[in-house]
């Protein structure tokens, strides 16, 4: 039997290299006339050493990592096919530390299984989550969720069986799914692992929803800057549809649930709930006045669940295991795991997905391995454009909505983006308008004219940090004092978390890197 | 409104085709535009009259969409796109001298083609690969632990080609 041998087809295993890598795989063994069948699985994240290769053996799967091209040929003299020795074998994929040290559940499949093989989905516990669902109440589903204790994946962390009651609670014929896979942080692609890794486990989540609000259609909002995760979805949407899993009557039910992916046009607004119901329905993604919440006046004027990614493709595990199991993970009041991407200058960025309450020095350093530079962490932005920067001091904080919050910053969607100690905070700042001022849609004044004021007070505190004279020691305390005036109208008066978050990068900066805005000598 | 048309008939039955195709669907105007960017590589002003017409909205809505979302094109582009990522986990990994550098090999800043055609170079936020910063995007494949001299060698192949 031909040995099997895994490559991932993940987009940043693709950036690193990957299908090359395949190739020359493909070209070796046929050059040798070795047969082997190579499957394009997704990524286990740890991307540090992608491209990250698998062969099957009887006593599980063998890592060798990372493969480049010129790699191939010595892996073959080794017969690693056989596990032989190798400088690149890293021994078996489920002993590497990095990853027994993980709390996969939403994750649970990545990296495992072909992301489009719908068989390859149902031999890894696939769909047992909705066969449970289709023999239960929309309540009762419903029930399971708010039991569970998700929350929000996306950033805001509101509860999403509340959310899921109140549609239910409509009594209006159309309602909708929707999906919000406008994943525009950086730092984070957890969505995206997902997306093109493991797209059954979304597509089965939102089926999941619509059976328990009773919604027939669900759209999928997809940023454009993810080509493969469209591609990925629509062949698995296809897959779903032929096997009966969506579409009229799935398996077998009485049950209607149809799902399209609709492709976003780089508008980091438009991961905002309201303004990409906007952008769906055709219009310029902007910010819509709540109330109505969405739930009751979403998509076409009907009532709407929008979740995020991780949120969708974390409910088959709660339906399939039971609410309990999920919020017997984490801590106070953040139940179940959180993917945490790691991200920036870190010596070994990846997937981590953990119960809540880690910390962020584990995180950084034990998962991490530190700076990609090997020089200190300086600053570590948490939760994306719109998080604070936090200093070393805090990375003792445990990852949990709350406790982040004590301190003024954000999980957000879970990504942590390391900065070494060549980072200048004041620029930081900067860069932190200015993203706002770009990304603004512009519906409110605190966010459209606050942040470009924003820039050019961060400028004139930039030009003036080392004036000795008074004037200038006056002049520089006026402008810090403008910022704060500014961001505190910004968070006050903003219609929406991008123009209310925004002073959140620019005044932790401030606060805990003083001494990078000519604050310490003063 | 147009004295004469930069497109031809045949570019104009295509357009057509495009709005015919799209216009039932809830919400039609974003994938109108994407199939009619992903057609001609940009979307041109001539198109808002006929989309305005077919899915009963103002030329200034059509506009007003268009000019949102920085993904459409106002203006034809290069043969390929080259997105260089300026959000902060590439920031953390050296992007702004990256941006330099790859602005001084192309001659171009962003929003601007090189004189041969071929490079259309924009700032993009996040490609999502930020385990492997930094990160360019050309067309639609995503690179990773980028340095100048990559970039070059990525630019010059798909020019060869």
């Amino acid at each position: 039997m031909a040995i099997k041998v895994y490559v991932p087809r993940d987009s940043s295993a693709l950036s690193l290299g990957a299908d090359r890598t395949a190739k020359a795989i493909q070209a070796e063994a046929a050059k040798r006339g070795i047969e082997i069948e190579l499957i394009r699985n997704g990524s286990r994240g740890l991307f540090w050493l992608e491209p990250f290769v698998e062969v099957a053996t009887d006593k599980g799967r063998v890592a060798f990592a990372p493969v480049q091209p010129k790699d191939v040929a010595s892996l073959f003299d080794a017969d690693f096919l056989n596990n032989g020795a190798h400088a690149l074998n890293l021994g078996l994929t489920e002993e590497l530390a990095w990853l027994k040290k993980q709390q996969r559940l939403t994750f649970a499949r990545v990296g495992i299984t072909d992301p489009v093989s719908l068989e390859d989905y149902l031999a890894h516990d696939g769909y047992k989550g909705l066969k449970n669902a289709l023999n239960m109440t929309g309540a009762e589903i419903v029930k399971s969720v708010t039991d569970s204790g998700l929350r929000g994946r996306g950033g805001a962390a509101f509860p999403t069986g509340i959310k899921w009651n109140t549609v239910l609670g409509c009594q209006v014929e159309q309602k909708y799914i929707v999906c919000n896979a406008d994943e525009g942080d950086s730092g984070t692609y957890s969505d995206r692992m997902i997306m093109e890794n493991d797209p059954f486990v979304l597509i089965e989540g939102m089926t999941i929803a619509g059976v328990a609000v009773g919604a027939n259609m669900g759209y999928i909002y997809l940023r454009s800057e993810y080509p493969h995760a469209l591609k990925v979805l629509n062949e698995a949407i296809a897959k779903a549809e032929a096997a009966g899993y969506l579409g009229d009557k799935i398996c077998g039910s009485s049950h209607t649930f149809n799902l399209e992916v609709r492709r976003a046009a780089g508008a980091y607004i438009c991961g905002e709930e309201t303004s990409l119901l906007e952008s769906l329905e055709g219009k310029r993604g902007q910010v819509r006045f709540k109330p109505p919440l969405p739930a009751i006046e979403g998509l076409f004027g009907k009532p709407t669940v929008v979740n995020n990614v991780i949120s969708l493709a974390t409910i088959p595990i709660i339906l399939d295991k039971g609410a309990q199991y999920y919020a017997d993970y984490g801590m106070g009041r953040s139940r179940g795991t959180l993917p945490i991407q790691l991200a920036g200058n870190i010596k070994h960025g990846g997937l981590v997905e953990l119960a809540f309450g880690a910390t962020l020095r584990e995180l950084l350093y034990d998962f991490g391995g530190g700076s990609f530079t090997g020089k200190p962490i300086r600053a570590v932005q948490v939760g994306g454009p719109l998080g604070a920067f936090l200093p070393e001091s805090q990375f003792d904080t445990p990852l949990d909505y709350e406790e982040f919050s004590k301190i003024w910053a954000v999980l957000g969607h879970g990504g942590i983006v390391a900065f070494d100690d060549t980072v200048d905070m004041a620029k930081m700042a900067r860069y932190a308008f200015e993203f706002c001022a770009i990304e603004s849609c512009g519906k409110c004044t605190p966010c459209r004219i606050g942040s470009t004021r924003g820039v050019e007070v961060i400028d004139r505190i930039i030009a003036n940090k080392n004036a000795l004279d008074t004037n200038g020691v006056k002049e520089h305390a006026k402008q810090v004092q403008l910022v704060r005036d500014l961001s505190d109208t910004m968070i006050n008066g903003s219609l929406c978390a991008l123009g209310g978050m925004t002073p959140y990068p620019v005044l932790s900066a401030m606060n805990h890197f003083g001494e990078d805005f000519g604050l310490e000598n003063r | 409104m147009f004295v004469t048309s930069a497109l031809s008939p045949q570019e104009l039955t295509r357009i057509d085709v495009h709005i015919a195709t799209h216009k039932a669907m809830p919400g039609a105007l974003l994938p109108l535009l994407h199939a009619i960017q992903d057609d001609f590589g940009w979307v041109s002003e001539e198109c808002y009259l006929p989309i305005s017409k077919a899915l009963a909205l103002s030329v200034a809505e059509v506009h007003g969409v268009v000019t949102f979302y920085h993904h459409f094109h106002t203006h034809p582009v290069g043969k390929h796109i080259l997105q260089v990522c300026r959000a902060e986990s590439c920031q953390a990994m050296g992007s702004q001298k990256l941006e330099k550098d790859i602005k001084t090999a192309l001659g171009i800043d962003y929003h601007e083609t090189t004189k041969d055609g071929a490079v259309t170079l924009l700032p993009v936020y996040c490609l999502g690969n930020c385990a492997c910063s930094p990160a360019v995007m050309l067309d639609d494949e995503v690179y990773g632990r980028m340095t100048a001299e990559k970039v070059a060698d990525i630019v010059a192949e798909a020019r060869a080609v």
